[in-house]
């Protein structure tokens, strides 16, 4: 049902723009740890806090889970990017980015009382980017684009026939 | 939605099945890929320009350090260990020997915290093949210790199978009599350190002694003769000549990177009772636990006292003061990266402005010792009551260089070697321009802003495949491989006069009040 929403041109395009530029996002930053031949999840585990961050630390130090943890990672970041990007698999894309950024937001949470030795770029309370990233992707979970505008468009063709 | 538009949704009824709206719709987004592969393109070409240009200037390779020697283990070699209160209980764990109760401790420990490796990593910890047959030590308690460490070879927790306890001797001169030992390690308090050296080395011994190499001026003289007339092996307790980060910064300096190094600024900064020795006083301390005619040795006699005891490092009579414990870590790491050898002159000054309690040991003190021939000092300060970190850094006039257990080197601003490539916007002086973090599959003269602060705060990225090492346990097996081999270990008998004189220096100059010197010819403090 959700996929036959019809959006006004202009509802469209924003749309879209947003499914791009969270895709562009996580593309670049699947890349950026792609050629980094020495970057690791584990220092960002290590540094975690909040209620799940024994969960993290099981993960950190367990050499076969950190690669795997690193693996996802990497290829995850890629997928979801190109998929948000090409509009390909927009739906599985989109929930795996919300798993995603549910993990990292859960990771560093930013309550009240809990600090990180890891910079953060700016001020919040409850509330932050990747808090607010993972709920434009729900957004756009509910609002799905992949259809009209993406790749997506051509396997519906094909479904339908 | 407030306006349907039908034509957006694709239509199946086309007989193609596509139409070249679909196909304009469906790849409309295509071009971005392209987009952000040509911007990635063209970040990462920046970058790499940046860096090669940076490397062109500073000719640092990408290599970890490589520093260990490969010597067969297959010789079993005989220990005895002389002091085993919590300095030789860490070196005979550097060895492989653990005392059960403290593997409880860790396995406890690791169920509760998963990122307890403790175990883990001393089970992994190198096998030296050696055997530890005798053990000494004046107080019963830390003697029991040392056996129990040492019965445990298997490294296994306390319900376990032990072998059974090494000798021990209550006189250390009777350890060094034993024909069943090659080598002893010395890990007593300071005031005793030369006068067994002495001893052991007579005995043919080889010798692993803990920091600083002596208590006084005159017997350093006698410590070296010992060790080079009977040919033991020798090794000074500096565990850090084997921290990668001290190789890479060595390097560096052969490598011109800094430019000429005309300071060097050196701390200890330290803010609690332990770290100002005020040990704990362990309750089963008395006389008769205590061989305290044996513990004064060469100091002054003094009625028994269990703060002196357990806190010896608060007296003149038995320590060497911030110079001899604490500078001479500072000093060595310097003369291993720079080879600064005796300096030309010393001058300390300091107090006793905190810890009152006694001590005649200073807890503030500063030295400055004068290198003309090399054109630097050499400046120190220390604080055993103020916790500010101040680092340890090798200025030079074309950038300086912060070392702890990583390395990090920034341009000066004022440089001349790098004037061109500041001015070109290539060098950032606010930036390293390169930097090591031990662990690192690879050296970046660039790396994230986010990987520098893991590094700076000791989450390293060793976790991953690569394992922690004890510095200690490589700095022993580089004593055992030279006993092995007959190489030469990293702080041998020279080194050690070295480090022993400065730090004689700067003690001689805070009681003396006034600035000393060496005296080449006659190899004295004058």
């Amino acid at each position: 049902m959700k996929n036959n929403l019809q959006y006004s041109k202009w509802q469209l395009i924003w749309l879209v723009v947003l499914r791009v530029a969270i895709g562009w996002h996580f593309l670049y930053e699947g890349m950026v740890k792609v050629v980094n031949p020495n970057w690791s999840s584990v220092g960002y585990l290590l540094d975690s806090s909040g209620f799940f961050k024994e969960m993290y630390y099981s993960i950190a130090s367990n050499p076969e889970l950190l690669r795997l943890a690193d693996f996802l990672n990497v290829w995850g970041l890629i997928a979801i990017g190109l998929g948000l990007i090409l509009g390909l698999f927009t739906g599985i894309a989109s929930w795996s980015g919300i798993v995603l950024l549910c993990f990292y937001y859960l990771s560093h949470p930013s309550f009240i009382g809990v600090s990180y030795s890891m910079p953060m770029e700016g001020s919040y309370l409850v509330v932050n980017k990747v808090m607010i990233e993972m709920l434009a992707v729900i957004v756009l979970l509910l609002f799905p684009t992949g259809r009209q505008i993406g790749l997506d468009r051509f396997i519906f063709i094909q479904k339908n026939n | 939605m407030a306006e349907t538009n039908k034509k957006d949704i694709p239509n199946s009824n086309d007989n193609n099945g596509i139409s070249r709206r679909d196909i304009i719709k469906g790849l409309a987004t295509v071009p971005v890929v392209g987009a952000f592969f040509y911007g990635w393109y063209k970040k990462r070409k920046l970058e790499n320009l940046l860096r090669d240009s940076i490397r062109e200037e500073i000719t640092l390779d990408n290599e970890n350090p490589v520093f260990h020697r490969k010597v067969s283990t297959e010789k079993q070699i005989r220990l005895g260990i002389i002091g085993t209160g919590g300095r030789g209980r860490a070196l005979l764990k550097a060895c492989g020997f653990l005392r059960p109760e403290i593997i409880d401790g860790y396995v406890e420990s690791a169920k509760e915290n998963k990122t307890d490796k403790r175990y883990a990593e001393f089970l992994e910890q190198e096998d030296l093949n050696i055997v530890i047959n005798g053990v000494c030590d004046v107080f019963d308690v830390h003697a029991e210790f040392g056996m129990k460490a040492c019965s445990n070879i298997d490294r296994l927790p306390s319900d376990q199978q032990m072998s059974p306890f090494p000798k021990r001797y209550k006189n250390y001169k009777e350890l060094l009599a034993a024909d069943d030992i090659d080598a002893v390690i010395i890990a007593t308090p300071d005031h005793w350190h030369g006068t067994m050296t002495i001893a052991a080395a007579r005995t043919g011994k080889h010798v692993y002694c803990e920091k600083p190499m002596t208590w006084a001026v005159e017997e350093t003289y006698e410590v070296v003769k010992a060790v080079k007339e009977n040919n033991v092996v020798f090794q000074l307790g500096h565990q850090n000549r084997q921290t990668e980060s001290y190789f890479k910064a060595k390097e560096a300096i052969e490598k011109n990177v800094l430019g000429k190094v005309n300071l060097i600024e050196v701390t200890t900064n330290r803010n609690s009772p332990q770290g100002a020795w005020v040990y704990n006083i362990n309750e089963k301390g008395n006389p008769k636990t205590i061989d305290w005619d044996q513990f004064i040795g060469p100091a002054p006699m003094h009625e028994f006292s269990p703060e002196r005891f357990f806190r010896w490092r608060c007296w003149w009579d038995y320590s060497t003061g911030l110079s001899g414990d604490l500078f001479t870590h500072e000093y060595d790491a310097m003369n291993q990266v720079l080879g600064l050898g005796i300096p030309n002159s010393a001058m300390a000054s300091g107090g006793i402005y905190y810890y009152k309690d006694g001590r005649t040991v200073p807890d503030v003190l500063q030295m400055t010792f004068e290198y003309p021939d090399k054109g630097l000092s050499l400046l120190y300060s220390a604080s055993l009551a103020s916790n500010k970190r101040r680092g340890r850094i090798i200025m030079g006039h074309d950038g300086y260089m912060e070392l702890g257990s990583d390395m990090k080197i920034y341009a000066d601003r004022g440089s001349s070697k790098y004037k061109k490539k500041i001015e070109a916007g290539v060098i950032d002086p606010t930036r390293p321009i390169f930097s090591f973090t031990p662990g690192l599959k690879q050296v970046d003269a660039i790396t994230s802003a986010t990987e520098q602060y893991f590094a700076g705060r000791g989450l390293l990225y060793t976790y991953r495949g690569g394992k922690r090492v004890d510095t200690s346990h490589l700095h022993i097996k580089d004593w055992l491989d030279g006993i092995r081999s007959g190489s030469e270990p990293a702080c041998n008998i020279d080194r050690g006069f070295e480090e022993a004189m400065t730090a004689h220096m700067g003690t001689v100059s805070y009681h003396e009040k006034r600035k000393v010197f060496w005296d080449v010819d006659k190899q004295k403090i004058v």
